[in-house]
């Protein structure tokens, strides 16, 4: 009797509008989940700080400068390969615009040269990868010392300020602030995450990238240049690489030649506590972006709780190892 | 009779090794041909020429509808009405039912924009007539990890169909397949002769390829042994046969 009623009452579950929307979406629920309880811990923790807005706005200065680059990891890694070049593709960016701008004089030609070194340098990890055909964490690591070394050579190891910058509205557009609050690199970031997600989710292109980091054979069955869409992502994250360097640069005022070593570990935290498969196939950019800000803010956590900066490498590389052990694990349970 | 599909002296090597050696072989309108052979045979490199995935060597012709065809490639083959429904179903296991019915050929216009809700409703549409899925627990979104082999099947099969094909390739269709569901598969076959198309339909399995087929080719160690229409043949000549093709590499006895 009990069981005739269950029956219907659980199918009944399954279409609730409310059942279907959690299981479409388990990633996206899971890693707001997360972030709610850890911003109730730091309101618990240190209420005065958390109840103010300027350390939401210190938020929305300093993660951008890497979630810039996690959003378009996220692709790379959802293809199934990995981009560990990006902190010195952002330095080698920047090294283009300091030799543009000291020969001509005008930053919107070095920012313009900025992107297109950084665009190159992504496709040259993609190239490595699909013609040359080494595996991306070998070549990748190979074109970070690479362009580290090309940037030190160059620049002879010695930084650049970019103070003639900062009366200029380049500098406006990209670290301003909007309507005298909104830190303008959180409103690319949103502007960049948005565009990625309308590629990811609304495009052939998106359709590809899962496709292709779901099962590669199958996607090259059916047609789909697995080729192609992996050189596009990893072109797009150097573009995007170089954007990020260019806008910490013009945040801080300066530009360091070691530029971008300190965004490997946040960067990669984020695109894996996303919920981003290290085997590839699946992966969200609101996941990537909602995971910078709770790196972020454990940073800011960290910082507030009075523990050295020594501590937050012991964290970060602890959120990789769980995250991508917890993703492990799901994919071994559910298949 | 006319053709839909011919190659003419198309070999394929890999290296050092002859996958296919001088093979002639051609489908007529709607005709359903039975392709027979050991592992290594070449029955899959044959397919993956005809799909586009794979160049013969030069030499090799390849014609569709009597037209020669010059460097097949796997979206031109799919554009002439070409469908295979492969052997490991070409299926991404992570990814929801829709995408992976629309997978390389997504619905989308010029710029490349999808056309997500159509690809949905009409997926939910083949989910109630095609492919005859009837849990309320299977939606579109469904991913295709947790599907059975036989729904798996339906899925491959569906797509086939989904896109107006001219032939469709069954490459080992009934590999891992209950009862039942080899049953639905092989009701599938006969639904193609009725709808007047063509169709390759391989098999390790004679007794599956037997009564569905109009004609049957045995491919030995890259090499056409030998063709009958199946009206020349009794199941149990056909097994005989097949044996003196493993021994001699014929499929006619020399003695």
């Amino acid at each position: 009797m009990s069981s005739a009623h269950e029956a219907p009452l659980s199918r009944r579950a399954e279409r609730s509008p409310f059942f279907r929307w959690a299981r479409t979406y388990p990633l996206q629920i899971g890693i707001v989940m997360v972030a709610v309880v850890i911003w109730v811990l730091f309101l618990i923790g240190s209420p005065r700080t958390f109840l103010s807005g300027d350390i939401y706005v210190s938020f929305m200065t300093t993660t951008p400068y890497f979630a810039l680059i996690a959003i378009p990891l996220t692709l790379v890694v959802i293809t199934g390969e990995i981009d560990l070049s990006f902190p010195s593709v952002m330095a080698f960016g920047m090294t283009a615009f300091d030799v543009i701008f000291t020969w001509t004089g005008s930053y919107w030609l070095g920012f313009l040269a900025c992107l297109v070194a950084g665009l190159l340098a992504g496709y040259l990890n993609g190239v490595l990868v699909v013609r040359v055909g080494v595996p991306s964490l070998v070549a990748t690591i190979g074109t970070q010392f690479l362009w580290r070394g090309v940037v030190m050579v160059i620049t002879n190891g010695q930084g650049l300020g970019m103070t003639a910058l900062e009366p200029t509205g380049l500098h406006a557009v990209l670290v301003g602030k909007l309507a005298g609050f909104f830190p303008m690199q959180f409103v690319w970031t949103i502007l960049v995450a948005l565009v990625m997600w309308f590629f990811l989710n609304r495009h052939r292109f998106g359709a590809h990238v899962y496709l292709t980091g779901d099962n590669i054979e199958s996607a090259r069955l059916m047609g789909v240049n697995v080729g192609l869409t992996k050189t596009l992502t990893f072109a797009v994250a150097g573009l995007l690489s170089a954007f990020a360097g260019f806008v910490v640069s013009v945040g801080l005022l300066f530009f360091w030649p070691t530029m971008g070593d300190g965004y490997l570990l946040n960067t990669l935290a984020s695109v894996f506590l996303g919920g981003t498969s290290v085997f590839g196939g699946t992966g969200t950019i609101f996941g990537t972006v909602v995971a910078s800000f709770i790196i972020g803010a454990i940073n800011a956590g960290i910082v507030a709780a009075g523990l050295t900066s020594f501590w937050t490498q012991l964290i970060y590389g602890l959120i990789i190892v769980l995250s991508v052990s917890i993703q492990t694990l799901l994919a071994k349970r559910l298949t | 009779m006319s053709n839909v599909l011919t190659l003419k002296n198309v070999s394929k090597t890999f290296g050092e090794v002859a996958a296919l050696h001088n093979v002639n072989f051609h489908v007529g309108d709607n005709e359903i041909v039975g392709l027979l052979g050991d592992n290594g045979a070449g029955k899959s490199t044959l397919v993956k020429i005809i799909t586009g995935y794979h160049q013969p060597n030069p030499g090799g012709e390849l014609f569709w509808k009597n037209e020669r065809v010059e460097r097949l490639t796997v979206p031109k083959a799919r554009d002439l009405g070409i469908e295979v429904v492969f052997q490991e179903r070409a299926l991404a296991d992570k990814q929801s039912l829709w995408r992976n019915i629309f997978m390389g050929r997504e619905l989308s216009d010029r710029l490349g924009l999808l056309d997500v809700a159509k690809m949905r409703s009409e997926t939910r549409r083949l989910m109630n007539t095609a492919m005859g899925f009837t849990s309320s627990a299977v939606t579109a979104e469904s991913t295709v990890k947790t599907f059975s082999g036989g729904e798996r099947q339906g899925v491959a099969i569906t797509r086939a169909l989904y896109f107006q094909a001219e032939l469709v390739i069954l490459d080992e269709p009934t590999m891992g397949l209950s009862l039942s569901e080899t049953r639905k598969c092989l009701e599938f076959v006969e639904g193609i002769k009725k709808a007047g198309k063509a169709a390759i339909f391989i098999d390790h399995n004679i007794f599956h390829v037997y009564p569905v087929v109009d004609r049957i080719v045995v491919l030995d160690r890259g090499t056409i042994a030998g063709q009958f229409m199946k009206n020349e043949l009794s199941l149990q000549e056909l097994i005989d046969r097949l044996y003196v093709v493993a021994q001699t590499g014929h499929l006619e006895s020399k003695n």
